[in-house]
């Protein structure tokens, strides 16, 4: 068993544990993206960064991949944390505005805007589907291709896959591409996804502003601080 | 690793000379095959052109297998062969290694080393890196882009240029460079691109005997009883040549090798296979001449031979190998 402190809170877990599983097990929430039970850890979005160390020694690790050590001291909400994960989902957003998985990670997290560039890009490289794909469904279909911003997802060539047996495990854990917000498409988008959540936004007369699926809904948001 | 081939005789192969000098080919900065003169073309013996043969892919396939590291050298090899890494080589190398397409293709599409199209004889890299591109390295690539009549990331249709732009080759000091065939062309303007195009063409590594400062004549002599070994009733490239007799494999005769430092052409009375093993000997005191150490290039034992104004040279014994080594005490080069 391995002794160590998340939140000063004492835990002992077993070995071979990651500091997420350890933290969930005390109930401490950390946002995560690219993770997914059943699917080993990636480490891709960043988003379950933690802080360890102490002092000018102390560092921010992503939790999903690294092990619990004996005698570590964890903070999974220290303030250099939230505001490094605030830059990763604003940089996630820009990357892919209309993703209802980072929306809602977005307002989960307090962030409800993001400076930079929207480059509505299909695909935020976070690994779900190619170990979907080999750890799952045992296919190895798709993967990774390419090098730095040239970096990008599809099978050998970009031609129909031989292994691949069309089951739509990709789709189905893609947080970039399943229930889009179309807000910026105003005559065709009946968007319900807000519906679900409080409080709907269909009854401004257009979806001025970005974000609807938030949750809080940031459009709404916006409009009561400018009151 | 190399093939042993047997010898070619001149007469029943046309061959043009190319002055004895091995011409340049893509794979110069990582060739570390000893080139043939004999084939001076510019392509090395180990690219067998755009004809995807199974054959010889499982081939490699079996001969790295197994290794660390095994996938980089396949695909290497691949490379070195045909230019590029074929569809089917790639599908090829996942049946055989056992390790899926998509990992392959992830590799491959990786590193900037390999290519998935087929490249032209000759790679040329223009540098777009910062110290280039605002020297004017754009216009540069502009310039290549219309004398080839090609797009950068392109082949020509006669599959003799391929066009490519890079990030930085850390010469930032002389940039806007542009390397073609592992050779650096220094602050280079648009008006220099027709001269680069026009040398590639020629052969990069063709030396102009007299002009070239790297070649000059040298003096040499016997370890063993100091008697000169230069030969001034026979020249070669123009100066006096080195005599020694030599044997291999029963043949026992004289050779001469240019005293030239940098050219490597040598005549004998009998004609050596590539690859062979040649004894040499002293004309004078008929001692073999048999150094300690091994060529840095093959391994092979190399023959010393003492230079007039002090100083050391030892030459690779093995025929086609350039291996050699030149030691002048104190003397600046």
């Amino acid at each position: 068993m391995i002794n160590m402190k998340i939140n000063g809170l004492p835990v002992s877990v077993e070995e071979g544990t990651t500091l997420l599983e350890a933290a969930k097990f005390l109930g401490f929430p950390i946002p995560t993206l690219c993770f997914m039970e059943g699917l080993l850890p990636y480490g891709a979005c960043r988003l379950c960064v933690v802080e360890i160390g102490d002092g000018p020694k102390a560092k921010l690790v992503s939790s999903c991949t690294y092990l619990a050590e004996q005698g570590l001291n964890v903070r999974t909400a220290s303030s250099r944390v939230v505001k490094a994960r605030k830059m990763i989902i604003e940089l996630l957003l820009a990357t892919c505005p209309q993703s209802k998985v980072i929306q809602d990670l977005a307002s989960a997290q307090g962030v409800h805007q993001q400076r930079f560039r929207q480059e509505h890009d299909d695909c935020i490289l976070c690994g779900l589907c190619v170990r979907m794909c080999e750890q799952q469904m045992m296919a190895k279909a798709i993967g990774f291709q390419g090098r730095g911003e040239k970096r990008s997802l599809g099978t050998p060539f970009n031609i129909k896959s031989e292994v691949c047996r069309l089951c739509g495990g990709c789709i189905y854990v893609c947080p970039a591409c399943q229930l889009r917000c179309t807000y910026n498409q105003v005559e065709n988008a009946v968007c319900n996804g807000c519906a679900n959540l409080t409080p709907p936004c269909l009854e401004k007369e257009k979806f001025d502003d970005m974000m609807c699926y938030m949750e809080p809904c940031v459009a709404c948001e916006i409009k009561n601080d400018k009151k | 690793m190399r093939k042993t081939k047997e010898p070619i005789s001149r007469k029943t192969k046309k061959s043009k000379s190319y002055g004895g000098l091995c011409l340049t080919c893509r794979w110069t900065a990582t060739c570390t095959f000893p080139r043939d003169p004999e084939k001076p073309v510019l392509q090395c013996e180990e690219f067998e052109g755009d004809d995807f043969k199974p054959e010889t892919a499982s081939k490699i396939v079996e001969k790295h297998i197994g290794e660390q590291g095994e996938l980089i050298s396949i695909l290497e090899e691949i490379q070195a062969k045909y230019g590029y890494l074929p569809q089917s080589a790639l599908q090829l190398v996942a049946e055989k290694t056992g390790r899926s397409l998509v990992d392959i293709y992830g590799v491959a599409t990786f590193y900037s080393s390999f290519s998935l199209k087929p490249r032209g004889r000759h790679l040329c890299s223009v540098c777009m890196g910062t110290a280039c591109h605002v020297r004017g390295a754009p216009q540069v690539t502009e310039e290549f882009e219309r004398q080839l009549k090609i797009n950068r990331e392109d082949t020509t249709p006669d599959k003799e240029f391929t066009l490519t732009t890079v990030n930085c080759l850390g010469a930032c000091a002389l940039g806007p460079t542009v390397v073609v065939d592992g050779h650096y062309f220094p602050n280079v303007n648009t008006t220099k691109v027709s001269d680069i195009i026009k040398k590639t063409q020629d052969g990069l590594d063709k030396i102009e005997l007299h002009t070239d400062a790297r070649v000059f004549p040298i003096n040499v002599s016997c370890p063993r009883c100091n008697h000169s070994m230069m030969d001034a009733t026979y020249l070669i490239d123009g100066y006096p040549s080195i005599r020694a007799t030599m044997s291999f494999e029963n043949n026992h005769g004289w050779i001469r090798l240019s005293s030239l430092y940098g050219s490597f052409k040598i005549e004998s009375e009998y004609k050596i296979p590539m690859g062979a093993v040649v004894n040499f000997f002293c004309p004078h005191c008929h001692a073999e001449l048999l150094g300690s150490s091994n060529c840095p290039e093959c391994g092979t034992k190399m023959v010393p031979m003492i230079v007039r104004n002090g100083g050391m040279m030892q030459i690779c014994s093995r025929r086609g190998c350039t291996g050699h080594r030149l030691d002048l005490n104190g003397v600046n080069l």
